[in-house]
């Protein structure tokens, strides 16, 4: 049932990546419980806007759990309270009249603050071109049942291939590390037959960038699989280890 | 070398040099308790072991993993705290589900080394050290009763064997994990064996560290 709720929000500000940073405190009245977390974020920013002050800088686009704009640490978890969703799928009904609710960055050596709210999350996309993709031979494309695939394998892989490279692994982990990410994008291929064929070369590539990048190591806390909002698995970590050692051990 | 610049690699020496010490943990908890049986089959362990050449080069390779895996701790915690970034979390919460021992291994660690120091200086400093210096040592019941006769010993060891069950506890299944031996099905299973094993030889070492004081101090 909706009600209106008034609230303390307590929201990380920067002015650039080399100014430091502050907690400003905003009061929030009457914000009515069906309202999205961006969109109680919008409200805010227009309060600042007809205030005259500079408004809250934060990543969003979809606003439907698909793109991995949103990155909002919500209350000491990624993505907010909620589990098993993005920010823009957090409503307001989770919080209650009289909270303050805290708003902060991703924070990691590997996304440096922009401004406010935003951190520049190019090092996913560095990672993804050092091999996250399959190479293909032009020409006309094979038919779909000539490669036998089993349910479980494309089960599997489907689930891995999910990951929106939000980052949530990355600042849910205490290590700043981007296991769960990589282990998500080399299992999507790894589990293929199309993807096998440059398994070796993918993994060692990938890892390597992502520890040239200063993301953490890895420590088995399960706190990445535990915020994620694609319930990627901590298994695929496993299966990454596995890929990377056999690979290495084939050299 | 990619065991020591990628770091999959650097968790991999942590893996097979921490369940190495898992491996010796158990083995001492074992021969301990002897002890509890008879202490003349005891006395006949330490004097087999001694400071015979292949007791030494045991001891060595000891070290040696100990020493191995202590220096990769501090390294790694070093590198995750810089991978954390300057700024730390206003608000942290630990979601369900993540163990507590998992996100504190390295004050655990410590702690088990510090008791292990004390541990070292009543028994290994006086048994095998003296040997190997060619000094005449007692039997192994003799060093037993020269610690377990005075009682503050009993709180500083279980606190020991509790610190060391939550970094088993961890330890052990992190290893699989990391070794790559681990799916959806045999992560669980890793954790309850984890579980059972850390459990195992805390209550042998308690029981054993109670029994000591129960006869030598009692």
């Amino acid at each position: 049932m909706e009600t209106n709720i008034s609230f303390k929000l307590k929201v990380w500000r920067q002015a650039n990546a080399h100014a430091e940073g502050r907690f400003e405190t905003y009061e929030m009245h009457d914000i009515p419980t069906d309202t999205s977390f961006l969109e109680m974020m919008d409200i805010l920013n227009e309060q600042l806007i007809e205030k005259g002050e500079e408004p809250v800088t934060f990543d969003h686009d979809c606003r439907e759990g698909i793109c991995g704009m949103c990155s909002l640490y919500v209350n000491g978890h990624p993505h907010g309270p909620a589990t098993g969703a993005t920010t823009c799928q957090l409503y307001m009904r989770r919080f209650h009249d009289g909270d303050t609710i805290t708003v902060e960055p991703w924070r990691s050596a590997a996304f440096p603050v922009i401004k406010d709210l935003m951190v520049n999350r190019n090092a996913f996309d560095q990672i993804q071109q050092a091999g996250g993709y399959v190479s293909f031979q032009t020409g006309g494309a094979q038919d779909a049942n000539a490669i036998p695939i089993s349910k479980e394998a494309a089960d599997e892989a489907m689930d891995s291939a999910t990951c929106i490279g939000c980052g949530a692994c990355v600042a849910a982990c205490k290590n700043g590390s981007a296991m769960l990410f990589l282990s998500a994008k080399v299992s999507q291929f790894a589990l293929l037959p199309q993807g096998r064929a440059e398994a070796k070369r993918r993994v060692k590539a990938m890892l390597a960038k992502m520890d040239e990048l200063g993301f953490g190591n890895c420590t088995n806390t399960g706190a990445c699989a535990a915020e994620c909002p694609k319930n990627i698995k901590l298994s695929n970590i496993a299966r990454l280890n596995r890929e990377f050692l056999c690979a290495k051990c084939s050299d | 070398m990619w065991l020591t610049n990628s770091s999959v690699g650097r968790k991999v020496v942590m893996s097979v040099t921490g369940l190495f010490l898992v491996l010796f943990v158990t083995f001492h908890a074992l021969m301990n308790a002897v002890a509890l049986i008879s202490f003349e089959a005891y006395d006949a362990i330490c004097e087999f072991l001694g400071a015979n050449w292949y007791a030494v080069l045991g001891t060595l390779i000891l070290a040696g993993g100990f020493a191995i895996h202590i220096i990769f701790a501090f390294i790694l915690t070093f590198q995750n705290r810089k991978a954390r970034g300057n700024n730390r979390y206003a608000v942290n919460a630990r979601p369900k589900n993540v163990e507590w021992a998992s996100q504190n291994m390295l004050v655990l660690g410590i702690i088990v080394l510090g008791v292990m120091v004390l541990h070292l200086t009543q028994f290994w400093a006086k048994m095998q050290l003296p040997e190997l210096m060619g000094d005449h040592v007692m039997n192994g019941t003799f060093y037993l009763k020269a610690t377990f006769s005075q009682l503050w010993v009993l709180p500083i060891y279980l606190i020991w064997f509790a610190a060391l069950w939550f970094h088993i506890s961890h330890g052990f299944w992190s290893a699989f994990q990391t070794l790559g031996t681990a799916n959806d099905k045999w992560i669980t299973r890793w954790q309850c064996i984890s579980k059972w094993w850390a459990t195992i030889v805390f209550i042998l070492f308690a029981v054993e560290a109670c029994y000591f004081i129960w006869f030598f101090a009692l």
